[in-house]
């Protein structure tokens, strides 16, 4: 049965799911216990499972994510919380060099079923330590996955997934998606990891974007809509693995792409997309493609200033215009 | 405390197989067969093999770049471990760790690391998993010196006792982070002064004898188990050889003279005069020891050098685990 929830409560329903049907899955993280979570995202849990299997943690990033590793290594299955995404550069090195490469180092001997979860994206004037969308930083680490969904019942299925997940998966909140509403099945999913999802059909434009600059360019796509123009929105939902195929599919239908995204423009997940799209589909592209995202500066407090910042309707409005305006082959 | 012969001849194995498996590897370095680094443990043996002689095989360690002799203590096999050292597929890492990374979690061994301090917070999750499931398994993590100068380590220690974890925390004083003498990098003489900081016992003993070791290491498990939560043992001790590779004297920042002065404190040679002394074993008893376990080595070495490399194909293999039943 399918009823009206919040992305954040559809994040929290995967996880005490899970928890009901897994006695190895536990969560850790800061504030998550009592008090459910900077987010509430923990909300209730541990009444409900207790403090053994609801833990609160020292503000002790390295330690959180250590204490993930070492409790999959040795069989449970962790949900470690980092409050903000921007605080994994405090934890970088048990992302990175352990957790990410510990399997792999091993000879395979070593499984890492953990999720690492995380509240993602700006839009609150939260400034430059609480406000990035760092994915391309950990996409670009082989060992992770990493997903960032748009909407509530995308969370809950794909939290599902990262839970039951063998890998460190990191699953990334948008903060400005907090109370989004959306149906959402009650019975337990799981959304496939690696999977595209086509948000809306088009036949003149693709769109790639994701979290909540996906749902901005479907607003942007039924206005255009409106003129006649055609665009098709790809949500890869996960960036890494990234579906590299759907995009690439849409591509050859419509021959014209912009890639949309919060993170800065110079080495953002854009700057991949457009590669593959010229790798595997150079002859299909009727116009270069293109990118619509924040600019090479941190994330600013001011509320004027971050509104310019961030990609806006009319910017990918423009973007889609200027890659139409090329004359197709 | 007392030990039977068992024990301390085993401990007594544990150390001459860390040293011979340490100096064949060093050999090796010289005759340019192992790539890449090696950081060798001769010296310290007795640390790794008085903690690993009071702890099970279920039970858990992590440990540092200097990792080979803690996997050995640990019940390391030779053949697998020469193999990974000389890059070879039929290593414990199917050539893709190395030295720094050996592991095997066959005896709970759960890396090497080359990462300062990064053990640490992982041996924490072990004792974590070990609290949670109640199975009477504890966690050791091994580091340096020079590990609790940095942050991983002071958050591991006081994440480990806030939430009581079985976890033992075995510092190796050798009196160098690397190059660097250890009072131009910390004020304090004794790294034990850290434990009050977090709430836990600390103790110092003599890292070049691995009964004294043993019995605080057993001390710590027993508080482990009872649920009262980490130790640390200050363990002072000295690498014979340079931070990596074997040399060990003509070195700047330390003298020939200060080496020397620890090697007459030698862990594995003090231990066989003292039980000599005592009538619990005698000089051939030591010798057979050493001769079985040469011949141990030279297989060892045999078996890596007929070993395979692993094959190109095999890069993009482990990178992920597959997940049985996932969606699709």
């Amino acid at each position: 049965m399918t009823r009206k929830i919040g992305y954040v409560q559809a994040f929290n329903e995967a996880v005490r799911q899970e928890m009901a049907a897994n006695e190895d899955v536990f969560c850790a993280g800061e504030d998550i216990g009592a008090f459910g979570g900077v987010f509430q995202s923990y909300a209730g849990l541990q009444k409900e499972f207790g403090e053994r299997r609801v833990v609160d943690t020292p503000i002790s990033e390295q330690a959180i994510i250590g204490l993930g590793v070492g409790a999959a290594v040795a069989g449970l299955r962790p949900i470690v919380d980092i409050m903000f995404m921007d605080f994994i550069a405090v934890a970088f090195d048990q992302i990175i060099n352990q957790a990410a490469k510990v399997k792999y180092m091993f000879g395979g001997s070593a499984t890492v079923p953990m999720t690492i979860t995380t509240g993602g994206g700006g839009g609150l004037s939260a400034a430059a330590q609480h406000s990035q969308s760092l994915e391309a930083l950990i996409c670009h680490i082989p060992g992770l996955k990493v997903v960032y969904p748009s909407n509530p019942y995308d969370m809950k299925g794909l939290m599902t997934s990262c839970i039951r997940e063998n890998n460190p998966t990191i699953m990334i909140k948008h903060k400005r998606l907090l109370g989004m509403q959306g149906e959402v099945p009650e019975e337990p999913y799981a959304i496939p990891l690696g999977k595209a999802n086509v948000l809306r059909e088009g036949t003149d434009v693709t769109i790639v974007s994701w979290a909540k600059m996906a749902n901005d360019c479907v607003d942007v796509a039924d206005k255009l809509a409106s003129e006649g123009i055609s665009v098709e929105v790809i949500d890869p939902r996960t960036m890494q693995p990234l579906d590299t195929e759907t995009i690439i599919e849409s591509v050859k239908k419509t021959n014209r792409v912009i890639v949309v995204h919060e993170a800065v423009r110079f080495a953002g997940l854009g700057a991949e997309v457009a590669a593959q799209i010229q790798e595997e589909a150079f002859d299909y592209l009727d116009a270069p493609v293109g990118r619509v995202a924040a600019p090479f500066s941190p994330v600013p407090f001011s509320p004027v200033l971050e509104a310019h910042y961030q990609p806006s309707p009319e910017k990918i409005t423009d973007a889609v215009r200027s890659v139409l305006a090329r004359p197709g082959a | 405390m007392d030990f039977s012969t068992d024990v301390l001849m085993d401990m007594h194995r544990r150390m001459v197989r860390i040293r011979l498996f340490e100096e064949a590897a060093g050999q090796l370095a010289e005759a340019a067969k192992l790539p890449g680094f090696l950081h060798l443990y001769v010296g310290q043996e007795a640390v790794a093999s008085g903690v690993c002689a009071a702890l099970t095989d279920e039970d858990q360690i992590t440990s540092t770049h200097r990792g080979h002799g803690h996997l050995v203590a640990k019940g390391g096999e030779f053949k697998p471990m020469m193999a990974e050292l000389m890059a070879k597929s039929t290593g414990y890492n199917k050539g893709k760790g190395g030295s720094m990374h050996i592991s095997n979690l066959d005896v709970g061994m759960l890396g090497a690391n080359g990462i300062v301090g990064a053990g640490a917070p992982i041996a924490v999750g072990a004792g974590f998993a070990n609290k949670y499931r109640d199975n009477g398994v504890v966690s050791a993590s091994f580091f340096g010196d020079g590990s609790t100068n940095i942050g991983a380590f002071h958050e591991a220690a006081n994440m480990a006792c806030a939430l009581k974890l079985p976890v033992l925390f075995i510092c190796e004083n050798n009196e160098y982070g690397e190059f660097t003498p250890r009072d131009k990098t910390m004020a304090i003489t004794d790294i034990v002064d850290r434990a009050a900081g977090y709430g836990m016992p600390g103790v110092i003993v003599d890292g070049m004898d691995v009964v004294a070791i043993h019995e605080a290491a057993l001390e710590a498990k027993k508080r482990a188990l009872a649920g009262d939560g980490p130790s640390l043992i200050e363990a002072k001790t000295y690498r014979f050889y340079n931070h990596h590779g074997v040399q060990n004297l003509g070195l700047k920042y330390r003298t020939d003279d200060e080496v020397e002065v620890w090697k007459q404190r030698d862990p594995i040679f003090t231990f066989e005069d003292r039980m000599i002394e005592a009538g619990t074993a005698s000089r051939d008893d030591f010798d057979n020891v050493w001769a079985e376990l040469r011949a141990d080595i030279a297989e060892a070495i045999q078996f890596a050098e007929d070993s395979p490399v692993p094959e190109v194909d095999q890069i993009l293999v482990d990178v992920y685990s597959a997940t049985p039943g996932a969606a699709s």
